[in-house]
């Protein structure tokens, strides 16, 4: 009952967050035909704009938008000629959301074991090691990890490809280089919330059963200590499904995170408004999953 | 007799709270023993466990050390931030340590400014979001009912926007302004530090919802608290019960998330200038550096020193902020238990 009420409440939300995205982009100074397609003359800027609509007041070129939304069309892109932004959300999403997922997988594949590991010899040096990678992975831009892998992957031992998008191969440094912060964070994460379970009363009552060590971290204390790594893979995953402009950039890759820089950048106004709705519903929805997760794994929630 | 003051308390404090001679002499009058017995504060065992965080004290030793060679630097170094020289990308050397740049720039004096401004971009981005979020959270919290939904429901909406779209929607906006106030007869000198000013700002902007959301969830547990309860009962206003019941029990919570919140803001900075949207050439943060040194990453010929030692040198920067960011957070934050 308490999700289908907050899923219900996604709609209006939505709106509200078109909304804003709407009216700030064309707030912001500067237009769609400053750059690249700076018109001619006052005659074709007017024309250019009656064409887009964009000559309107706000309110009305909102509602225009809003029926387009409803057939399912986010428009005309501003800056590419005879491109729909469904056309370019159709084309890149799909890359972007292989790579995300896969950064997801290696963040959390390479950032839970680190962590419990980690969690388990503390104050060892295993800890200390572990922490510390952990912490510079969170601290090192990923635009210089990116360039640094590429260096001495790709160009110095030659092991994978410089760039590209396609084969297995092609998707290791790219997925390393987008998963390697997440993978520091979520080894962060995993950490503290090990210890912090680790002192409560029942995980002494398991030890005082008898239960062996690796029984109890397994199969008692990382259901709970894995909470902050749940909340944490919501905005997580919506990040990493929506492309990173460094990544993409670096390793020339057709996905939408560069769109999502470069649309703002050339006030695209179809395209920003249509990519922050994406954006949105990714984040809300993924928020709500989490959520449901929530109270599977920690049975003290409940969402009245 | 007026109490002792909690400071002389901490002053003649000879031994540690809790020791075992508290329980010694069962002879003695409880009442007596009792009163006897030094209390520590909780500034003071917050400094004691900080003390005992080894990472965060050397953390907070490098960030002393580092803050005094940037700060002096300038004054000690025989090179300018800007002067362009014949050498160029000249390698670590005596003359050079950290050799040169493409414009043949002493690298080294150029990192010591880098530096400068990242951190000031940190701590006035920290700043600002402390100043929005702690107002924001704080009210909703306190205000409860309406008040709260609706300005928690604004951070929400936030929350849902990409950041990156609304930084770049801020700072143009920003940088719009200014230049309609330069040709309105704003002086020239006065647009850079501006400039400046307003990427602060914007990534601030950007940055205050999850402050927001900390300190309403503490207002509203503290809220309920008999002693702000009674607060209200003696007829406080809200603007004092806010400012002297509730605001310094959100202290070590605040400087905790703002400490944490210091390397990311340095972080998101250095990416917009990778994208050149933040610090503009040829002022340099260490973000700025490190994009200009992995411009110059090839295949063909490899400058080590313009990548390296601006990355270093923010790694370590964040390293310390961080070590000091957990230190204070196992110090001061009430939800962490001991063991």
């Amino acid at each position: 009952m308490y999700f289908l009420k907050r899923l219900a409440f996604l709609p209006p939300l939505l709106l509200v967050i078109a909304f804003l995205a709407f009216v700030l982009v064309r707030v912001a100074p500067g237009g769609p035909f400053d750059k690249e397609r700076k018109p001619a003359s006052p005659e074709i800027e007017r024309a250019l704009l009656a064409r887009y609509h964009l000559d309107e007041p706000i309110l009305k070129q909102f509602g225009r938008f809003l029926g387009g939304l409803a057939q399912g069309d986010f428009g005309a892109s501003l800056k590419y000629r005879n491109h729909t932004v469904s056309d370019i959300i159709a084309q890149a999403l799909p890359v972007s959301m292989e790579l995300g997922a896969l950064a997801f997988l290696f963040a959390l594949g390479f950032g839970l074991p680190a962590g419990v590991i980690a969690a388990m010899g503390r104050g060892r040096w295993s800890d200390y090691s572990l922490s510390f990678l952990a912490l510079l992975a969170v601290c090192v831009p990923g635009f210089v990890a990116g360039p640094l892998l590429v260096l001495l992957f790709a160009i110095h031992w030659q092991v994978f490809p410089v760039a590209l998008w396609g084969g297995a191969m092609n998707a290791v440094l790219p997925t390393v280089s987008l998963g390697l912060y997440f993978a520091g964070k979520v080894a962060r994460l995993t950490r503290e919330g090990m210890l912090e379970v680790l002192q409560m009363d029942f995980i002494t009552a398991a030890r005082a059963k008898g239960l062996s060590e690796t029984q109890i971290l397994l199969r008692h204390a990382l259901r709970l200590a894995i909470l902050p790594v749940v909340s944490y893979s919501g905005p997580m995953l919506a990040d990493l499904l929506t492309g990173s402009f460094v990544v993409e950039n670096l390793f020339q890759i057709p996905g939408i995170g560069v769109f999502m820089v470069n649309s703002a950048l050339s006030r695209d106004y179809t395209m920003v408004v249509g990519l922050v709705l994406l954006y949105a519903i990714l984040l809300l929805l993924l928020n709500l999953i989490v959520d449901a997760a929530y109270t599977v794994l920690d049975p003290r929630v409940r969402h009245e | 007799m007026p109490p002792i003051p909690y400071w002389i308390r901490v002053c003649a404090m000879s031994e540690p709270p809790h020791s075992p001679q508290r329980l010694a002499s069962p002879d003695e009058p409880v009442a007596q023993s009792r009163r006897l017995q030094p209390l520590a504060g909780p500034n003071w065992q917050a400094w004691e466990r900080f003390k005992g965080n080894h990472g965060a004290l050397f953390g907070g030793c490098f960030l002393i050390l580092f803050l005094l060679v940037i700060a002096l630097w300038p004054f000690l170094s025989p090179y300018q931030a800007n002067a362009i020289s014949d050498l160029q990308f000249g390698a670590p050397s005596w003359h050079h340590w950290f050799g040169t740049d493409v414009h043949g720039r002493d690298l080294f004096t150029r990192v010591a400014y880098g530096a400068r401004i990242s951190l000031l971009v940190g701590a006035t981005g920290a700043a600002v979001s402390l100043a929005i979020g702690v107002l924001w959270g704080a009210v909703a919290g306190y205000a409860g009912g309406r008040w709260d939904s609706a300005l928690m429901r604004t951070v929400d909406i936030l929350y849902a926007l990409p950041t990156i779209v609304f930084v770049i929607v801020v700072l143009t906006a920003l940088n719009g302004l200014l230049e309609n106030w330069e040709t309105h007869g704003l002086p020239g000198w006065a647009i850079q530090p501006l400039r400046m000013l307003g990427l602060f700002g914007g990534l601030g902007a950007v940055s205050w919802l999850t402050m927001a959301r900390i300190v309403r969830g503490q207002v509203l547990s503290l809220r309920s608290r008999p002693f702000v309860e009674a607060s209200i009962a003696l007829g406080a206003t809200h603007t004092r019960v806010l400012l002297r019941s509730i605001l310094p029990n959100l202290s070590g919570i605040i400087i905790v998330y703002l400490a944490l919140s210091v390397p990311g803001i340095v972080l998101y900075e250095s990416f917009l200038s990778y994208l050149g949207m933040g610090i503009q050439p040829p002022q340099a943060s260490l973000g700025s550096l490190l994009a200009e040194g992995a411009e110059q990453i090839n295949s063909v010929q490899v400058y080590w020193w313009v990548i390296l030692f601006p990355a270093a040198t923010l790694a370590l920067t964040l390293l310390a902020l961080n070590f000091v960011g957990d230190g204070l957070r196992d110090a001061l934050d009430p939800r962490v238990r001991r063991q």
